[in-house]
């Protein structure tokens, strides 16, 4: 049985799916970023097999910069978690509800 | 045949690690579970051919984002066991299928038409590595550079946010502030080593 492109962007859309439902039922913080980062990968691997049936160097291209961007993310976002951590003691997504008008 | 074998077992193995990923209580399963959906996802990028992409996965993703969460998860508290949002279910499947349907949609729409041809097609004779090397450097040269641009502020962000007594500037002090921030820090220094 042949491995075609519907077959990659069905497998990037069961893991979309599981990234996804880990962005709504997660309270903490850094679980939150977790999730996020199974999207990114998601859909990394849509665009490496549209590069690949098209013969095509852009959708790499376009992975290559989504890691780079997944990278700077996770380093920004840590370093407010660790500042919001020292301030409240938690990462709790329900406490951060100061900027509730 | 044997790439069907391979498609399903890592694509059976990825949504393993990171149901896991999504489900567990335990903040050290999930980080454990991610590195390792990280390194399954590395595998389908060389059936795909990408082959430079597989190793900048499993570099970037399984080595230093992976280490970075490993660093950040000392500050927290992760022995205690994470508490769920407890929303409703149906909603909430519901919603996520329809938005990774929408992706897909996204993607496909292009896909459909039949005059789609190679913006950059993969030149013949040479490796991977090489080929995205000259795209890369060739084509995408200023995105290239103002990535390289966004990594080095995230990487000074990262400093500043999670240093500590970043909000002093030694440059700006009198002498007389400087005199006394050293005193206190010897202080400190001298409680630490005895």
């Amino acid at each position: 049985m042949e491995i075609g492109l519907n077959h990659y962007l069905m497998l990037s859309t069961i893991l979309f799916c599981i990234g996804l439902v880990g962005v709504m039922r997660r309270k903490n913080l850094l679980m939150l970023f977790f999730a996020t980062e199974i999207l990114l990968n998601s859909v990394n691997i849509a665009f490496a097999a549209i590069s690949h049936y098209y013969g095509d160097l852009t959708g790499q291209m376009f992975a290559f910069f989504v890691i780079a961007i997944a990278a700077s993310e996770v380093a920004v976002g840590l370093g407010l978690l660790v500042v919001w951590h020292k301030r409240h003691g938690n990462i709790d997504l329900d406490q951060m509800s100061t900027m509730k008008g | 045949m044997f790439e069907a074998f391979a498609f399903y077992m890592f694509a059976f193995l990825t949504i393993a690690m990171f149901y896991i990923t999504v489900t567990t209580s335990q903040a050290l399963y999930a980080l454990t579970a991610l590195a390792a959906g990280m390194i399954f996802i590395s595998a389908f990028f060389f059936i795909l051919g990408a082959d430079f992409l597989g190793a900048i996965q499993i570099v970037v993703y399984s080595g230093a984002v992976m280490a970075l969460y490993a660093f950040g998860m000392m500050f927290f508290d992760t022995t205690r066991s994470v508490k769920e949002k407890h929303g409703n279910k149906l909603i909430i499947s519901g919603l996520s299928i329809l938005a990774a349907l929408l992706v897909v949609v996204i993607f496909a729409a292009p896909l459909v038409s039949t005059n789609m041809e190679a913006f950059y097609p993969a030149t013949e004779g040479v490796g991977n590595t090489q080929d995205v090397g000259m795209v890369l450097f060739t084509k995408y040269l200023v995105p290239f550079e103002v990535a390289a641009v966004m990594l080095l502020v995230a990487m000074i962000a990262g400093i500043v946010l999670a240093g500590k007594k970043m909000d002093l500037s030694l440059t700006l002090m009198d002498e007389a502030e400087l005199a006394q921030e050293n005193a206190t820090r010897d202080e400190e220094n001298k409680k630490v080593l005895s």
